[in-house]
């Protein structure tokens, strides 16, 4: 239960790393505290949007739905069911991909690292592992 | 059980705490002053025109000017600037036979309008007035809602290349200001009230602004000329 726990507590996090980030895209709160001037570059490149929709607002509503699921999976009638786990294993999995995707964007085509999109990093990373540890936790209790 | 529940507890508080803790920042950002503002209706000095009047492309010989009083937060002169004007550029100007003047004229219920003046001047220095000006029109929409437009505008001088150390202490000086106001004051003088107004050859002209009508004006102008 602390994994699912500790996940929550990581996309409630994320979801605020990317609200920071689309705040600031959608000119809300003025500039961006950034030291290294990376993060303007990057969010202001042509890689900020996917089909046409920014990249904080998908990283926005994947936190929420991360959230939710990591909330709904600690209600005492979910906590010893696999399918949460699984659940929060694949769509964590697939957000870890498309940070990948997104760090090498940054690393060699941008040319400039944001340290709100790493920090989003090492939530989304966090939070992948979480959940196998939280598969793991079942497994060994046979569920 | 007692244990569970006491760590749900001990979680929700956590939980908690996180969540009004990152609200209040995000409130706090959203809340927080502009970062830069240009001040309205200064008093004009001498110095800050030093003959300046307005921003100009074209042939120092086309035998037509057309004086452009403009808003960039105006709805009117943004359609203006994106559908019309490249029509014009192409057929008018280029070919030398009109010569374009942009003055700035931002109108008091437009929040925006004198800092992305202040942002094209500031870019004029760096040899990318028109560049900007241009930027600030396309991307009006995106800008006119914002909270706070400036750091848009930095982003598009950002992406034009400029230095933006130099761009920054411009805008923070707000130096331009006085040209801006000298701008707004000569409309005024000359009978402007709204965005945008077009001066053919120095007489205010009402009517129709696309590319065809220009056209046609300047094509009487010019038969008027060589008579």
């Amino acid at each position: 239960m602390i994994h699912r726990m500790a996940a929550a507590l990581l996309s409630l996090s994320g979801l605020f790393i990317s609200a920071y980030l689309y705040l600031y895209k959608t000119g809300k709160i003025g500039s961006l505290a950034c030291g290294t001037g990376g993060c303007e570059a990057v969010q202001w490149s042509p890689w900020s949007r996917v089909a046409g929709i920014e990249v904080s607002l998908v990283g926005l509503l994947g936190y929420a739905l991360l959230l939710l699921l990591c909330l709904a999976a600690l209600q005492p009638s979910m906590v010893q069911r696999r399918e949460p786990a699984l659940l929060l294993a694949a769509l964590s999995g697939i957000a870890v991909l498309f940070t990948i995707y997104l760090t090498y964007l940054e690393l060699f085509v941008i040319h400039a690292i944001c340290r709100w999109c790493v920090a989003s990093g090492v939530v989304i990373v966090g939070i992948f592992i979480l959940s196998l540890f939280d598969l793991r936790r079942l497994h060994r209790a046979r569920i | 059980m007692a244990a569970t529940q006491a760590g749900m507890k001990r979680f929700y508080v956590l939980f908690g705490v996180l969540a009004v803790a990152g609200l209040a920042v995000l409130g706090y950002l959203l809340m927080r002053p502009s970062t830069v503002s240009i001040p309205a209706n200064v008093v004009v000095q001498p110095s800050d025109t030093s003959g300046f009047a307005g921003y100009v492309k074209g042939s120092a010989t086309a035998p037509v000017e057309i004086t452009e009083y403009a808003d960039y937060q105006c709805p009117f002169c943004q359609t203006f600037a994106t559908l019309q004007m490249p029509t014009i550029e192409e057929r008018l100007i280029k070919t030398g036979r009109l010569r374009w003047r942009y003055r700035d004229f931002p109108l008091q219920m437009h929040p925006f309008a004198r800092l992305a003046s202040h942002s094209a001047a500031c870019a004029d220095e760096q040899g990318k007035y028109w560049q900007q000006h241009d930027r600030i029109y396309e991307r009006q929409q995106e800008w006119s809602g914002a909270r706070d437009a400036a750091p848009l505008f930095r982003n598009y001088a950002q992406e034009l290349g400029l230095d933006l150390g130099r761009y920054d202490s411009c805008m923070e000086s707000g130096k331009y200001a006085g040209r801006i106001q000298a701008d707004y004051n000569s409309g005024v003088a000359l009978g402007v009230s709204s965005t945008p107004t077009l001066l053919v050859n120095g007489r205010l002209h009402r009517g129709r602004f696309d590319s065809d009508a220009i056209t046609k004006l300047v094509d009487s102008l010019t038969r008027t000329t060589a008579r």
